[in-house]
């Protein structure tokens, strides 16, 4: 038996004690293999593991586990996202089934964004289970090997088993303990949602610390660079449980015209330090949405440059 | 109850407009508590029906009935004398009224009047909201009382999620965020411990995707 529950580079590196690095990548809108691939190379070297978005915001995209394979042929890692909103519980167990075959060691687990955000809002959903039920069932098919009507799986799927946690949504007082119950049932890393309310996530990782969370499961704390005054006024106003606070956007206001982007990297890169100091933190999740090409830049200014081979 | 709203009066010209002698039949169950669909409603629509077509220079006659209720077929029965006299029924009943006359009168042509909304109730005058999704295995006694299925947009059994922004869901800020609602009440009441306890996959099977539903109780069965 493997010292490791799925032996993913991502599982690895973090077991071996590093400060792990990811990236995140979402699929074209139609089947350009060239741009994926031109996205994925930028992301080659600069990280661990690459979070492959299912259908983000409801928009419908190639799919995750298809673009996942495709950066595994690039020799990326990449970590299958798989939402609930467009999957029953046969559809969800055999695309896990499926991808574990084809060489994909990480999933994360979500709810998904609800289809009225996006360019389908007609559609049927289907949240069949909801992302803690997602979670434990991808532990019972490993773990017990066993499918969610408890019958045997023929060679069950081994995957490193993600999920997402929001420090900054309400009610604030339980989000800590809605993560203790996602680790509970069976998360192993947990990436949260892009950090700008630094004081609050002191606050949210020190109740994680004071819980033990932090030694059941590995906690990477999600970083979005801001690109302009306009996208933090944007998170700040239309993305739900996102919190930007005013001081930031005053900040980056302040860095003056053409220089904002850069103030936003700045900001970034003191995140990327703190971070690696702070308890129970075990890595940065850089979620540079449609800025791919920045990473290098990004993670050579933060200092996590070369990434470790475990 | 369930909760209906009137279908737009140009859809209903538009679906009897081959038709001149049209029969409105309201329900003085839950359409007449929502106000859409009761004695008064029955009169408004066809006096609207009237004057619309006599407008347009073609006359019709409407007939106005309204039963006990259109979900009994001995209520259904009622019309069965009257209802031949006419090219066609608009039911101003839930869905459950228009199919129950469709099918105890094959020959009859059937329109639906209103649109079915939800089970749910009034939460002040002129508001009505959500409550019950029809499951058919109740589970809000883990919920602090309130139906996460219903009333979740993501049905979720584990929230809140990630979306949930001062009390609202995501979707939209007219919707609360039942989970919100849920933490807020467990917590005060002491409960965090059932709150964090994991609630397993939910079974479908009696609820509409079990298929559709019937239900038989011997004891009752003449």
């Amino acid at each position: 038996m493997s010292e490791y529950k799925a032996g993913s580079n991502l599982e690895k590196v973090l077991k071996a004690g590093h400060f792990a690095f990811t990236g995140e990548c979402g699929p074209p809108q139609g089947a350009n293999i060239e741009l994926l691939k031109e996205k994925a190379g930028h992301l080659k070297g600069c990280v661990d593991a690459v979070n492959v978005t299912d259908n983000q915001t409801a928009v419908v995209r190639m799919s995750s586990w298809a673009a996942s394979l495709v950066l595994l042929q690039e020799g990326l890692e990449p970590n299958f996202q798989m939402v609930c909103r467009d999957r029953n519980r046969l559809a969800i167990q055999s695309d896990i089934l499926g991808v574990y075959t084809h060489g994909i060691r990480n999933m994360l687990c979500l709810s998904g964004d609800h289809q009225k955000f996006g360019d389908h809002p007609e559609s049927k959903n289907v949240f069949d289970i909801d992302s803690m039920q997602l979670i434990n069932t991808v532990k019972t098919m490993r773990d017990d090997g066993k499918f969610l009507n408890g019958k045997d799986i023929d060679v069950p799927p081994r995957l490193f088993i993600g999920a997402a946690s929001n420090p900054f949504a309400e009610p604030f007082d339980f989000r800590v303990y809605r993560l203790a119950k996602k680790i509970e049932a069976g998360a192993d890393f947990v990436q949260t949602q892009c950090i700008y309310n630094m004081d609050r996530f002191r606050e949210f990782m020190k109740r994680a610390v004071d819980m033990g969370l932090h030694e059941k499961c590995y906690l990477l704390a999600g970083v979005t660079p801001m690109k302009s005054v306009g996208m933090a006024r944007y998170m700040a106003k239309q993305v739900p449980g996102m919190e930007v606070p005013e001081s930031l956007i005053k900040r980056l206001k302040g860095a003056g015209k053409g220089k904002v982007a850069e103030e936003g990297i700045k900001f970034a890169i003191e995140q990327i330090h703190e971070f690696e100091e702070m308890e129970g933190v075990a890595g940065v999740h850089l979620m540079a949405i449609e800025w791919e090409h920045r990473v290098p830049e990004i993670a050579e200014r933060a200092g996590v440059l070369p990434r470790p081979q475990v | 109850m369930i909760v209906a709203e009137p279908k737009p009066i140009k859809e209903l010209l538009e679906m009897v407009q081959d038709f001149n002698k049209i029969l409105v039949i309201g329900c003085k169950g839950c359409v007449t508590v929502c106000n859409v669909g009761g004695l008064k409603e029955v009169g408004i629509l066809a006096s609207t029906l009237k004057i619309a077509r006599k407008k347009d220079g073609r006359e019709i006659e409407v007939g106005e009935h309204v039963l006990e209720r259109q979900c009994d077929p001995e209520y259904i029965d009622e019309v069965k004398d009257i209802i031949d006299d006419y090219d066609a029924v608009i039911s101003l009943a839930c869905g459950v009224g228009p199919q129950f006359l469709s099918e105890r009168y094959p020959s009859a042509r059937i329109f639906p009047g209103v649109n079915t909304k939800f089970m749910g109730g009034a939460v002040e005058h002129g508001v009505w909201s959500e409550r019950c999704a029809g499951c058919g295995q109740c589970v809000i006694h883990y919920f602090g009382g309130l139906c996460p299925i219903a009333r979740c947009s993501k049905s979720l059994m584990n929230g809140p999620c990630g979306g949930s922004s001062h009390g609202k869901c995501e979707i939209s800020d007219d919707v609360d965020c039942i989970w919100d609602i849920i933490v807020r009440k467990m917590m005060a009441q002491g409960r965090l411990d059932e709150l964090v306890k994991f609630r397993p996959p939910k079974s479908w099977t009696t609820a509409r995707d079990g298929g559709p539903r019937k239900m038989v109780r011997e004891e009752l069965v003449i």
